[in-house]
């Protein structure tokens, strides 16, 4: 129906939107990091733990930045929406 | 690939068929390049344990050279399991030691050329219903059925079970996101250095070892750290004791 060049140019844009998903992740470590490092400002002792646990945090908020990536991924590489 | 605007026809970083053949009459399966890699990652980890093996066999009181390394490791990795899974920890040394050296060595194994064997979702979605099974053998050996049925009605009470269905995906979610996290971490730094060496060519000699730094060997030890902290937790939860 529609020219594959134009599916793929579409795909690219759509690859292009999808990792904006990145944005919230990022906001959201940032602000985690930036939590951590006044809490071992607070307490220099339980650096290990602040550090472990602020890694933890940050890998499940990362998921939803990884999710928009695979998107982009599949549409610029495995291209789904060309027939 | 016939993107113009990448002006390079040499990026590489897609799972190749290296050869298939026809398993038993039910399809075509494909042995690629995950398999290799995988193997290679396997032969150089089994060949470390025969030496660490061999060493500890004869060890001495006063540790020396290789003996002091393989020590540390394993002190190390039992310290980690130690410090999250609390008392049921030592059934669990060997599950979660062996899954950290497997991932984190494949993770780096971008660095020796390898295409890392995690950046296939075939690879981290097996770890990830490895783990599936043990958190639901941890749940049904470790509560009582009608325990089990209150937390999966959780909050509303356990006469309405309206909120099952969310709780029952919220479980099968468990396993596809863990599998998805290492992957597509994975993933983006080998889709990144292959990136930079297709369209760079020969401006990308030398400095991008400082990218292999990060996205190997950082990138991978942290994704290697947080996916067996992730499956100690959900494990110890499953457990639910302290």
């Amino acid at each position: 129906m529609f020219d594959q060049n134009f599916i793929l140019g579409c795909s690219a844009i759509g690859a292009g939107l999808a990792v904006i998903a990145g944005i919230g992740p990022g906001v959201g470590q940032g602000i985690a990091a930036g939590h951590a490092a006044a809490a071992v400002g607070r307490n220099p002792g339980a650096k290990g733990d602040v550090t472990s646990t602020m890694l933890l945090g940050q890998a499940v908020a990362e998921t939803t930045g990884l999710y928009g990536l695979l998107i982009a991924m599949l549409l610029f590489f495995v291209k789904p929406l060309v027939g | 690939m016939n993107y113009g605007i990448l002006l390079a026809d040499d990026i590489d970083f897609m799972v190749h068929g290296i050869f298939k053949y026809n398993f038993f009459g039910l399809g075509e399966v494909w042995i690629t390049t995950t398999h290799v890699c995988l193997l290679i990652v396997m032969l150089i980890l089994i060949g470390f344990a025969i030496a660490a093996n061999r060493c500890i066999a004869k060890a001495k009181d006063e540790p020396t050279g290789f003996q002091n390394v393989v020590e540390m490791i394993v002190e190390m990795l039992d310290g980690m399991v130690d410090k999250t899974m609390g008392r049921a920890a030592p059934k669990f040394y060997n599950y979660i030691g062996t899954i950290f050296i497997f991932i984190l060595f494949s993770n780096i194994s971008g660095l020796l050329g390898l295409r890392p064997p995690t950046a296939d979702y075939g690879t981290t979605l097996a770890l990830g219903i490895i783990t599936f099974v043990l958190i639901h053998v941890n749940t049904w050996t470790h509560n009582k059925p009608v325990d089990i049925w209150k937390d999966k009605c959780s909050p509303l009470p356990p006469w309405l079970p309206i909120w099952l269905p969310i709780n029952i995906i919220s479980d099968v979610a468990v396993p596809i996101s863990l599998s998805l996290r290492l992957f597509a971490n994975v993933l983006s730094g080998t889709v990144m250095m292959a990136l930079i060496y297709g369209l760079l060519r020969w401006i990308a000699t030398g400095w991008p070892a400082a990218l292999h730094v990060y996205f190997d060997l950082f990138s991978g030890a942290i994704q290697t750290y947080v996916s067996c902290m992730l499956t100690m937790t959900y494990i110890s939860n499953a457990r639910g004791d302290k």
